[in-house]
């Protein structure tokens, strides 16, 4: 019997909530299928299984928050025993006791004081236990690994958190990652020299040996980010369309319509709000714009949400304004500021980070002309914004200076075609060159 | 080649050296007339006569002194210390003197000398007389320590020993003096400071130095004809210098070590050779080194409680298991 605990996925969290079981009682698992997705204080996350087997016992249901460690289900091997035996007393006693007897002096017997931890685990109990809940031990949340095996995750690029130990105490050893290697294909036999043939003189992994290299932990928000964004750069082939916008109009409107709403005693709105609902304005008007290309399929979104990035210290956060098509421009002004303002306190729920059908990302209050934005996936688009400046354009064969945006809008092809991603701007440039037109 | 006893191959050097330099002498309790209480001098007195082989009273103090003294004036003293336990009352004139001479004086004499002297329990010789406390010696800059576990080594080494112009403690050992070995006709001095690998091996590395370095090669021919594992163990040969970089290239290549030791736990010459490999091969670790040492007590006089307190071929073959377990061999 192995239990599944509820896993430390960030740094503060202490409890999280069972989102969702995406598996059923009586369902096989392999290790690494997504078993559950966990609310955490930042974000819904995949809870992967450490072990195979099958889960026998859903032991916290959907909704429900425990702390990190406690059991949230059991896995066997399908008889049942496992449903029967329950859960151990508290999360981590066996390795509790055994720990504390390691640390005790030396009893006088000669050896090292470590051989309780080593003690192979009485049959029928313990050990594959132990080892469920191995990565989440720690400081950090860093797994626990030998140094050799850690240096050979380096080597074969096996990612320590995917791995289950199986050394004492749930340690990670040399033949987990070997074992992870081989399943996922990562190892290079041919030319990836192993711990037992390397030479000493270049041996070590140069992140080690470099001093002025520091390797700084990566949050959450920067792992999903770098998982999400390499997927969207490597699966979806974007393509750039930039206009640009003469945004003369809106400003002295926007200014125009902030002295009215304060007069009212309203919210300021922002030239990016002015912006966000232009473009859901524009997918209302283009929904060959608002889909999504997943698993080889093509999906028509029906309503229109819309990301706004946020940047934070820990990374980049998305916050959605769902239905944005249908909300003013004040609303929209309004729920973005409160929702960046919990970002930056961390206090965003994750269900207001998904959903988006679009996102816009504005570089502009840095003085970026224009930029190219990654696609933010499952989405099919993001425009990004740039910085408003005066220029000199020619207007009726006479030199003007005017106010000039420019806007990229970054498509995946495969969802969306030049043409229409070209008709989608077309729209939204005439849209904020006709203000009056967005609060219509 | 030969094969003979240690205490053979101690004898046969001694003498050998005595031939070839005349300014070799031999100075100690019981070793002239009564020929050594281990007899390691038996019959030297009568070929080399009361100058060069000089029984003293019971004065440690006193004729290590002497030895030091001589030294510095350009003879070539071998002490013999009845035991190591007995080396304490000299304690100062090793430590303070023999150590000190060669650095606090600017180098103008050194002091070579060979302070021979057996450790080891196991011969129901009571809590004084059965101490393994050459890390005294180890410990301190200025001497040199060898350990050798095989009557060849025994001769390359007290060779080595008594050609160095620094002072040497020569740990023996008395349940190494009967064992035999194959000695070559002609042996070279051997290299202070270098560890051998004795047994060479792929699944686990083994450390050991004087009677635990024969243990330890025991223990591993046993596993490798019992269970087909193939420990490789490093013989440390010399305590002061240390041959760390043998120890940490075979841990590099095994990812795993148990240190055997005769000497207690707790500081014990295990502690600084488990240091040295978590210093060199920290990134090839895969199980935290385990040490097998004695238990933490004056030695018990009682037959089955010293045999249960000297670390033993058992002990050693537990935590090797314990250790293969750990790194999850033939899993």
């Amino acid at each position: 019997m192995t239990e599944i605990h509820m896993p430390r996925l960030s740094d503060t969290m202490e409890e999280g909530v069972i989102s969702a079981w995406r598996k059923q009682v009586g369902e096989q698992i392999n290790r690494g299928d997504v078993v559950a997705d966990i609310e955490t204080d930042k974000a819904v996350m995949e809870l992967e299984a450490y072990d195979d087997g099958v889960l026998e016992k859903i032991l916290i249901g959907e909704g429900e928050t425990v702390p990190i460690g406690t059991p949230i289900g059991l896995l066997g091997d399908g008889s049942g025993s496992a449903a029967e035996s329950g859960p151990s007393e508290s999360p981590g006693s066996a390795q509790q006791s055994s720990g504390e007897k390691s640390g005790s002096e030396p009893q006088g017997d000669g050896q090292s004081p470590a051989p309780a931890r080593q003690d192979p685990a009485p049959a029928g109990q313990g050990s594959a236990a132990d080892s469920g809940d191995a990565s989440q031990d720690g400081p950090r949340n860093r797994p626990k690994a030998s140094p050799l095996a850690r240096a050979v995750a380096r080597e074969k690029g096996v990612d320590l958190s995917t791995v289950s130990g199986t050394g004492p105490g749930g340690r990670i050893i040399r033949v987990d990652i070997e074992a992870a290697a081989e399943r996922s294909g990562t190892d290079q036999p041919s030319t990836a020299p192993t711990a037992s043939t390397r030479d000493a003189s270049t041996g070590a992994p140069a992140a080690v040996e470099d001093p002025d290299l520091e390797e700084i932990p990566l949050s959450n928000i920067r792992k999903v980010t770098a998982k999400r964004l390499t997927e969207s750069k490597q699966q979806a082939p974007h393509f750039y369309l930039t206009s640009a916008v003469d945004v003369t109009d809106l400003v002295s409107f926007r200014a125009d319509l902030n002295e009215r709403l304060q007069a009212a005693g309203g919210p300021k709105v922002s030239v990016n709000d002015l912006v966000v609902k232009a473009c859901a304005t524009a997918l209302r008007a283009n929904p060959s714009v608002n889909v999504s290309f997943r698993d080889e399929k093509l999906f028509q979104h029906k309503r229109v949400h819309l990301g706004v990035a946020v940047a934070l210290d820990s990374g980049l956060v998305v916050p959605v304004i769902p239905d944005a098509d249908r909300k003013s421009v004040s609303e929209i002004a309004t729920e973005g500021r409160e929702k960046a303002e919990r970002a930056r306190d961390g206090k965003l729920k994750p269900d207001e980070m998904t959903g988006s059908t679009f996102s816009v990302s504005n570089l502009g209050m840095f003085g970026i002309e224009e930029f190219s934005a990654v696609i933010n996936p499952p989405e099919a688009a993001i425009l990004a914004v740039g910085a408003t400046r005066e220029e000199v354009q020619v207007r009726d064969g006479e030199f003007a200076v005017r106010k000039m945006l420019r806007l990229t809008l970054s498509a995946d092809h495969r969802a969306v075609d030049g043409a229409v991603g070209a008709v989608f701007m077309q729209q939204l440039t005439g849209l904020l060159e006709d203000p009056i037109r967005i609060i219509a | 080649m030969a094969v003979i006893t240690y205490r053979q191959a101690l004898h046969d050097t001694l003498r050998e050296e005595m031939l070839a330099d005349e300014n070799v002498f031999l100075i100690g309790e019981e070793i002239g007339v009564f020929e050594g209480s281990y007899k390691i001098t038996a019959g030297l007195l009568d070929e080399f006569g009361e100058k060069r082989v000089r029984d003293t009273p019971i004065a440690e103090e006193g004729f290590v002194g002497a030895a030091v003294g001589a030294a510095m004036l350009g003879l070539r003293p071998v002490v013999e210390l009845m035991t190591i336990n007995f080396s304490l009352l000299a304690l100062d004139q090793i430590v303070n003197h023999a150590a000190k001479i060669y650095g606090m004086f600017g180098g103008q004499s050194n002091a070579p000398m060979v302070l021979r002297t057996p450790g080891g329990g196991g011969q129901q010789l009571g809590a004084t007389h059965s101490q393994n406390i050459e890390l005294y010696y180890a410990f301190v800059p200025g001497l040199k320590v060898v350990a050798p576990s095989t009557p060849a080594d025994a001769k390359a080494l007290l060779k080595a020993s008594m050609a160095d112009n620094d002072p040497v403690l020569f740990l023996e050992n008395l349940a190494l003096y009967n064992t035999k070995g194959e000695v070559p006709d002609e042996v070279a001095p051997a290299e202070i400071g270098k560890a051998g690998v004795v047994r060479p091996g792929s699944d686990i590395t083994i450390i050991g130095y004087s009677r635990m370095a024969n243990v330890a090669t025991q223990v591993a021919d046993q596993l490798q004809q019992d269970e087909g594992i193939s420990a490789e163990v490093v013989d440390l040969r010399s305590l002061r210098p240390l041959d760390r970089e043998t120890v940490v290239e075979s841990v590099r290549k095994t990812g795993c070590a148990v240190i055997a030791e005769d000497d207690w736990l707790t500081y014990g010459v295990g502690a600084e050779i488990a240091a040295s490999i978590s210093d060199g091969a920290f990134d090839y670790l895969d199980a935290p080194v385990r040490r097998v040492a004695a238990a933490e007590v004056p030695l018990p006089y009682a037959k089955p409680l010293e045999r249960a307190a000297l670390p033993s071929a058992e002990s050693l073959t537990t935590a090797v298991h314990q250790t293969l377990e750990a790194v999850g061999h033939r899993r």
